[in-house]
């Protein structure tokens, strides 16, 4: 095709020296640099764009901007796809290939078109009514056929490998849209000094100025807004922000913005998009104003436009509309016209129901309106209802102007609703609607040109005396200032269909039908129709079916009021809001100091918190995870096994008041302990349930070291800073967390004294105590504890030489038959003693509950000590901590099973409590459990069922004492 | 939302961990009875307006009294729950 459809020298932003090419539906097209997908193929003739939500009714463009409800468009990029895309907003590139979108066969037949005759049927709320009977016919049936019938684009259901940034700015003033009030408002800002951002969604800065012919001080707009900009660009305190659009406002200033920063282009290396947060002190919204439609039979054809959006096509990008109607009802319809004129395109015909006189260049039908269209696959002709007749005009564009609708959406975002304005026909913003955002211009309802420019330096001025700035004298040039001279005309009464919300294919019918059917408030309305619910959220519509809700419910529009505005104002991708959040990027990554030696000896790795951690160390021949667990378990129990316990919290207690203190967070006592001992310490919530354990080592008489389980190390620093900051004012007590200063290696097995011996350590320690040692010259710290049940040993050195540490561990247990061992045998080492994890207190035990009731002292108070002994928490009948073995060996129990008695049902009457934790062991030949049974103590010898209803399993287990293996301790001490 | 740290500044609330309402400093005594350790374990109000919370400033490790607004959410005072508890 060619572009036939360009008028000769016209277009501000397209390259004619720069053909692009690109595909529309397979086909190629060509257009010029500059164009978007929307005026490249009206240049090319092409007006039928895409077919309607439910209907499939043949659908061109509306707009020249981001508020287009009806050429939504697929973008297919390789693999990717990105649906719903915005035609007027797309730029074209070499090698863009879009596709139409809801069409079942080509576009211009399709299938589903059908629908469109059975239209009578398909009114609002017909799913609901039609499709009940039978019910289970819903999901499998109905639904995936409607599914599949209406809609719009669709996704590639692929990652989307594309790289998308996120950014943060900070300013004294953001200005949102450069249009005269957004460009007179930043100058002013500018010149005064203040650190200014302006953001504007187009690729070039000038608003209507751009589109309307409007002169500002003798220049044409387009020229005196290039020279603003470009004073602007050169000031070192202004940031001009082209395709952003700013998509929300939030609390303290906060704005949410989405950069276009690279979909102009063929995907390459740069973003395609950056979502930006905007901290500005104050911001002014000069969004300007949004055109309506007219509401009449058959107004969705391709070819009818909104007359901003005739003249944005034409004058950005020199399209050519062919023979104009124009149906307006306000002077800036007829100013088109006459504008239309000039440049020598023919008015068939200015069509306004206002008595207007009819001195024009042009036809002009006054007191009349437009009543219906013909032309299949785009506009043919406009019928005219006109001294009681109707004329048929032929026509290939009908610019409706409806009126102007303030872009206020910004202000409602912190759930503010606007104000109707009877002059202007239109809501307005409430003043002070979201704290510091002033606006200006055509966004509070001032349309002509004249009064945005003087409205943003008075506005721009009122701002910067908040901020503290003087306003420089900057004058306000002169430009047109003609009256608006609206007649509201919402919808023409004239029977067929009349289309409100193009994107959703909601008609002024449907909008009744919700009214007479009791959906007479504007949400229910909306939910009922689906109004404004498309991705372009009614920006042309919601206005023209609230009062239509109006008419339809004898109330007033302001009484009606609006539907709620919120944020984003465009669609914005998940993708751009989650910039760098996929894979890895998901959340902060913790490695171990022995992390590459695990990786380079095939560990494979887990999640544990934000921390990898080694799951098992394979050797040669060991396929899963089971054999190679299986011989680590066994070489701790009979020779030695070394791992990396780094995560483990760890915080550093020091002052005259740490005993003290430390009596006051644990159920225990601290205060007694001997310097060079460790003890086993419980830690209650403020409620009375368990919130951690580990252990306490008391390195010097002021000097503690607490320890924490991996998950809770964050929850219980901040458990201790809240202690001491509420409760312990004035103690002589200070912490740190030194969790990440530290790398920690536990050393376990009979020969883990032999291990120490070869690093050239004399380990002459007794069970629970702790001692400085020196390694090659560093100084260490060596702890006598055991987490296996085995002679156990805890060596901490500064982080940068655990790497080194690690490797040399491993040497030592490998010469003594050792191994390195990871988080499956720890595991499984630790339910064989019976010793608890956060599977175990996971939030909703006592002390007793697991078996600690004695470590509660009497003497003291502690914290969480006065809620422990509630009734509830003490009574007979809570869940007791157990161990459970399979009565037949080789079964195997799964953790979240519940246990019931032998004979009963699995059901929650019956429930007798749960399994928390689970492993094979090797050391007793079966599988072992830990879990909650009621009064499970008492229960020892008794055999139960554990059922498993996910796994569909069911074991016999015996309730055993839940250390399993040597009870009297006698590894670990000897 | 922002809130003032007494010790570094405006910070960004995603700096912040909140805990709940500050009658939470009122800690009863060991024997104080039952009811009275309900109320204070238990029982808050839910004000839409004025309220005054805890939250943890994690960079500085403070423990903050956050009097804001829950309908505006503006913050209107912050101070270090030492000094609350003073």
């Amino acid at each position: 095709m060619s572009q036939s459809h360009r008028i000769p020298g016209k277009g501000l932003l397209i390259d004619r020296a720069r053909p692009v090419r690109f595909t529309f539906d397979g086909r190629a097209h060509e257009g010029f640099a500059g164009d978007t997908l929307a005026s490249a193929l009206l240049a090319n003739g092409t007006r039928l764009m895409g077919r309607s939500f439910k209907y499939h009714r043949p659908r061109g463009v509306m707009t020249a901007g981001s508020e287009e409800p009806s050429a939504l468009m697929q973008i297919h990029e390789g693999a990717q796809q990105t649906p719903n895309v915005r035609a007027t907003v797309q730029e074209i590139y070499e090698g863009l290939e879009a596709r139409s979108q809801n069409h079942l066969g080509p576009l211009s037949f399709d299938l589903l078109a059908v629908n469109d005759w059975m239209a009578p049927f398909l009114s609002a709320g017909f799913y609901y009514k039609t499709f009940m009977w039978p019910r289970a016919f819903w999901e499998k049936l109905y639904e995936p056929a409607i599914r599949r019938a209406a809609g719009l684009g669709s996704l590639s259901g692929r990652h989307d490998e594309a790289v998308y940034e996120k950014a943060f700015a900070h300013c004294d003033l953001l200005v949102i849209g450069a249009g005269p009030a957004g460009l007179m408002a930043a100058l002013v800002a500018a010149r005064a000094g203040a650190d200014v951002i302006l953001a504007d969604e187009e690729v070039r800065m000038g608003g209507r100025l751009l589109a309307d012919g409007a002169e500002v001080d003798g220049q044409a707009g387009p020229d005196w807004a290039a020279s603003v900009v470009a004073e602007l660009a050169s000031l070192p305190n202004v940031r001009l922000m082209t395709r952003t659009t700013v998509t929300g406002a939030y609390d303290d200033g906060t704005f949410g913005a989405l950069e276009r920063v690279s979909l102009h282009r063929a995907p390459g290396d740069a973003p395609r998009e950056c979502f930006w947060r905007i901290v500005a002190r104050r911001a002014i919204l000069a969004a300007g104003a949004l055109e309506r439609p007219i509401a009449h039979p058959d107004n969705d054809r391709p070819g009818v436009m909104l007359a901003s959006g005739l003249t944005g096509q034409m004058t950005r990008f020199g399209v050519n509309p062919g023979r104009v109607v124009i149906f307006s009802n306000n002077d800036s319809g007829l100013a088109t016209a006459r504008s239309l004129t000039a440049q020598g395109i023919e008015i068939a015909a200015y069509v306004d129901p206002r008595p207007i006189p009819v001195t024009e260049d042009f036809p002009v039908y006054a007191g009349a309106e437009v009543v219906g269209t013909r032309g299949r696959l785009g506009l043919r002709d406009v019928a005219v209802r006109h001294k009681g007749g109707i004329s048929m005009i032929e026509a290939r564009t009908l610019a409706l102007a409806g009126g102007w609708n303030p872009t206020l959406h910004l202000t409602c975002h912190l759930n503010t609703r606007p104000q109707w304005d009877e002059k202007i026909a239109a809501f307005v913003p409430k003043p002070g609607a979201v704290p510091g955002l002033e606006v200006a211009g055509a966004a509070r309802g001032r349309f002509s040109t004249a009064a945005c420019l003087a409205d943003g330096a008075q506005v721009a001025g009122e701002v910067l005396a908040d901020l503290g700035l003087r306003a420089p004298d900057v004058p306000v040039p002169g430009a047109e200032d003609r009256p608006y001279g609206i007649a509201p005309l919402w919808a023409v009464d004239a029977g067929g269909r009349a289309w409100l919300d193009f994107a959703n294919d909601v008609t002024t019918k449907d909008v009744k039908l919700a009214a007479q059917e009791g959906f007479r408030s504007v949400e229910h309305m909306k939910r009922y129709t689906t109004q404004g619910m498309a991705p372009d959220q009614g920006k042309t519509s919601n206005v023209a079916a609230l009062a239509v809700l109006a008419d339809a419910t004898g109330q007033e529009i302001p009484v009606t009021g609006t539907t709620t505005y919120r944020p984003p104002f465009i669609p914005v991708s998940i993708a751009a809001m989650g910039a760098g959040g996929r894979a890895e990027g998901f959340a902060p990554r913790r490695l171990l100091t022995s992390d590459a030696r695990s990786r380079a000896m095939g560990a494979p790795m887990i999640e544990a918190g934000l921390w990898s951690r080694p799951s098992y160390f394979p050797r040669d021949g060991e396929t899963d995870w089971r054999t190679a667990c299986d011989r680590e378990v066994r070489q701790v129990r009979e020779a030695v096994g070394v791992a990396d316990v780094s995560t483990l919290g760890k915080i550093d207690v020091q002052g005259a008041d740490a005993a003290r203190f430390l009596d006051f967070v644990y159920t225990n006592t601290m205060s007694t302990l001997a310097p060079g001992k460790v003890r086993y310490g419980l830690m209650l919530r403020e409620d009375g349930f368990v919130l951690d354990d580990g252990t306490c080592a008391r390195l010097g008489p002021e000097h503690f070291l607490v320890t924490t389980t991996t998950a809770a190390a964050g929850l219980v620093m901040r458990h201790m800073d809240f202690v001491h900051q509420a409760f312990c004012g004035g103690w002589d007590v200070r912490m740190a967390s030194v969790t990440e200063s530290w790398a920690q290696f536990c050393i376990a097995g009979p020969k883990a004294g032999a291990v120490l011996a070869a690093l050239g350590i004399t380990a002459d320690l007794p069970f629970m105590g702790c001692a400085p040692v020196t390694l090659g010259g560093v100084a260490g710290r060596l702890f006598r504890i055991s987490f296996s049940g085995e002679q156990g040993y805890e060596i901490a050195v500064p982080t940068r030489y655990g790497a080194a540490l690690f490797d040399r561990l491993v040497e030592a247990a490998h010469a003594l038959d050792g191994c390195a061992y990871g988080m499956e045998a720890l595991n499984v080492l630790r339910v064989e003693k019976g010793f608890i994890t956060h599977a175990e207190i996971h939030g909703r035990v006592t002390a007793d509950d697991v078996g600690l009731g004695k470590m509660v002292s009497g003497k003291k108070d502690c914290i969480g000590k006065a809620a422990s002994q509630r009734p509830g928490l003490t009574e007979a009948g809570r869940e007791q901590l157990v161990g459970l073995m399979p009565v037949n060996q080789g079964e195997v129990l799964s953790a979240g099973a519940h246990l019931y008695n032998e004979r009963d049902p699995a059901v929650r009457e019956h429930n007798q409590g749960y399994v928390t934790s689970v492993a094979p062991s090797p050391t007793l030949g079966c599988w072992l459990g830990l879990g909650f049974l009621k009064d499970g103590r008492a229960r020892h010898g008794q055999v139960i069922r554990l059922d498993d209803g996910l796994r569909g399993r069911k074991v016999l287990v015996e309730v055993c004492d839940p250390v399993f293996f040597d009870p009297e301790g006698g590894r670990m001490r000897g | 939302m922002r809130i003032p740290c007494p010790c570094c500044g405006l910070r960004d609330r995603r700096e912040f961990t909140y805990y709940g309402a500050s009658v939470f400093l009122d800690r009863p005594a060991p024997d104080a009875g039952l009811e009275a350790w309900d109320e204070y374990l238990h029982l808050r109000d839910n004000p839409a307006g004025v309220t005054r919370d805890l939250w943890y400033h994690d960079p500085c490790q403070s423990w903050l009294e956050v009097e804001r607004n829950t309908v505006t959410h503006e913050v209107l005072s912050t101070r270090p729950v030492v000094e609350a508890r003073a």
